[in-house]
């Protein structure tokens, strides 16, 4: 085997918790995979021996999709050891960070007790999501309508995932891994035209109009 | 061919019998053709309700199973001649028949029948899959609580799934004072989570107990305001225009004074 020999696409550094893999975003994600895989059972069998191994996965500025993230999993899963915590893309820059209309899908209807709506990337919907329905998206969600129900922003871990709302009245909220109970949590606002996003570690409520101030922050 | 409408909730004991029931008198009383469906098999109540628990002979199961013709199992109502209930089966489970025998039963009903009414289990389970299997439209039935309007909004999103037009609502066991007072969710608040058309709205009324109780539908005693609601929502079905009954009691002469004097 000589494919060592070429540029390396796949890095892997050990970090305080575990390894972190840095995989080239320059290239084909086939190459990065091909290499992955070749390094875990050709040249670093030896970390897949022994106890559990936490694995954070960055990509770079790549923008891997969910079939591609899966492969990652499936790949690195298939080791015993290798406990996947994360895969990241790099952030984009500032620029690109407000939010560009093409990068959000349009929904419409009604989520209705009971049922899921489950998106990648940034949501606009128009409608109510009632109690007991429940919205999911990788990114942001923006909803002109009633949200009465539970919303999921940043499910892959973004934690500068928004969720807006003509109307913020959620039984629950989540943005990436961080929970909230709004009515206990927020004491009771008019629950109009607001957002909720994460600031060190918590979450926080304020009036859409706010809204263009943390865009600018990041 | 007539059209089949089941009455739905979702949630048990917020009245989707009575409402079959009522629904089907008082079309009955407007001069239609009207046969009901019970499909809550283990658990028939509609005959109960009716009053017509002793005149059954055959049930829904005994028709699917080719014990007997349709036309053997329906039970004539004692008050109309153009009013029949086919009974479901007591003995039986829901899983005794199939949504596509339910099917052929209600497209049979619907040559005969202006409108077939079918009362629903609670549930959502193969009980609810038998009931809406056959029909064309569909009531669901709430009460101004959290959970029932919940239950509804779960079933209306399962109504989206069948070959159903969009569902009509009837707000049941509304009760004016305590809507007054902000204890009860009100009919705009309901309304706008549901979004869906209101039907009718039925306030608490003691005597659909006594009614019930006496195997005689609510809608025949015109001095009850429940019935004027129920007659109202067959009116609305026919194409009527009615608006909402005010939700509270006329004020009696007492109040009147009272609030004449200014203490009421």
């Amino acid at each position: 085997m000589c494919m060592t020999a070429v540029k390396h696409h796949v890095t892997i550094k050990g970090v305080k918790d575990g390894l972190v893999f840095l995989l080239d975003d320059a290239c084909e994600f086939d190459e990065v995979m091909k290499e992955l895989q070749h390094k875990l059972e050709k040249t670093h069998q030896k970390i897949l021996t022994g106890p559990i191994i936490h694995v954070y996965i960055k990509l770079g500025s790549r923008r891997a999709t969910e079939e591609e993230k899966e492969q990652i999993r499936e790949v690195i899963g298939q080791k015993g050891n290798l406990l996947i915590q994360s895969i990241e893309s790099a952030e984009e820059d500032p620029a690109s960070d407000l939010v560009n209309l093409s990068d959000v899908k349009l929904l419409k209807g009604i989520v209705r007790s009971g049922q899921t709506l489950t998106q990648e990337g940034n949501i606009l919907f128009l409608g109510d999501i009632n109690p007991g329905g429940t919205i999911v998206s990788s990114g942001s969600i923006y909803i002109m309508g009633s949200l009465r129900g539970m919303a999921h922003a940043g499910v892959d871990g973004d934690e500068k995932a928004v969720i807006a709302a003509s109307h913020l009245r959620p039984t629950q909220l989540r943005i990436a891994s961080i929970i909230s109970r709004p009515p206990d949590e927020w004491g009771i606002n008019d629950a109009f035209m607001e957002y909720a996003y994460v600031k060190e570690g918590k979450m926080e409520i304020d009036k859409i109009h706010q809204l263009h101030k943390l865009e600018m922050k990041h | 061919m007539g059209e089949a409408i089941v009455i739905t909730s979702g949630k048990g004991g917020v009245g989707k019998t009575t409402t079959s029931a009522n629904i089907g008198t008082a079309l009955a009383l407007q001069g239609k053709k009207v046969c009901m469906v019970d499909t809550d098999i283990g658990l028939r109540n509609l005959d109960v309700v009716m009053g017509l628990e002793n005149r059954i002979i055959y049930d829904l199961i005994d028709v699917a199973e080719g014990r007997c013709r349709l036309a053997q199992a329906l039970v004539k109502d004692k008050r109309f001649d153009e009013l029949y209930m086919l009974p479901a089966a007591q003995t039986k489970d829901k899983h005794a028949i199939s949504p596509e025998s339910v099917k052929d039963i209600v497209l049979e009903l619907k040559k005969d029948f202006e409108f077939v009414i079918i009362d629903c289990p609670a549930g959502i389970e193969q009980g609810f899959k038998n009931a809406v299997a056959g029909a064309d439209k569909a009531i669901v039935v709430t009460t101004p609580e959290n959970a029932a309007v919940r239950d509804a909004d779960r079933i209306i999103g399962l109504l989206e799934n069948e070959r159903i037009e969009s569902p009509k609502l009837v707000i049941n066991r509304i009760r004016a004072n305590m809507v007054k007072k902000g204890e009860m969710l009100d009919i705009d608040e309901i309304c706008s989570v549901l979004a869906i058309d209101l039907l009718g709205i039925v306030p608490d009324d003691e005597y659909v107990i006594k009614a019930a109780n006496m195997g005689e539908p609510t809608v025949m005693n015109p001095s009850s305001r429940a019935a004027i609601a129920y007659r109202n929502i067959a009116r609305r079905m026919l194409g009527d225009t009615v608006p909402l009954m005010p939700m509270e009691e006329k004020p009696g002469v007492m109040r009147k004074l009272k609030k004449f004097i200014g203490i009421g």
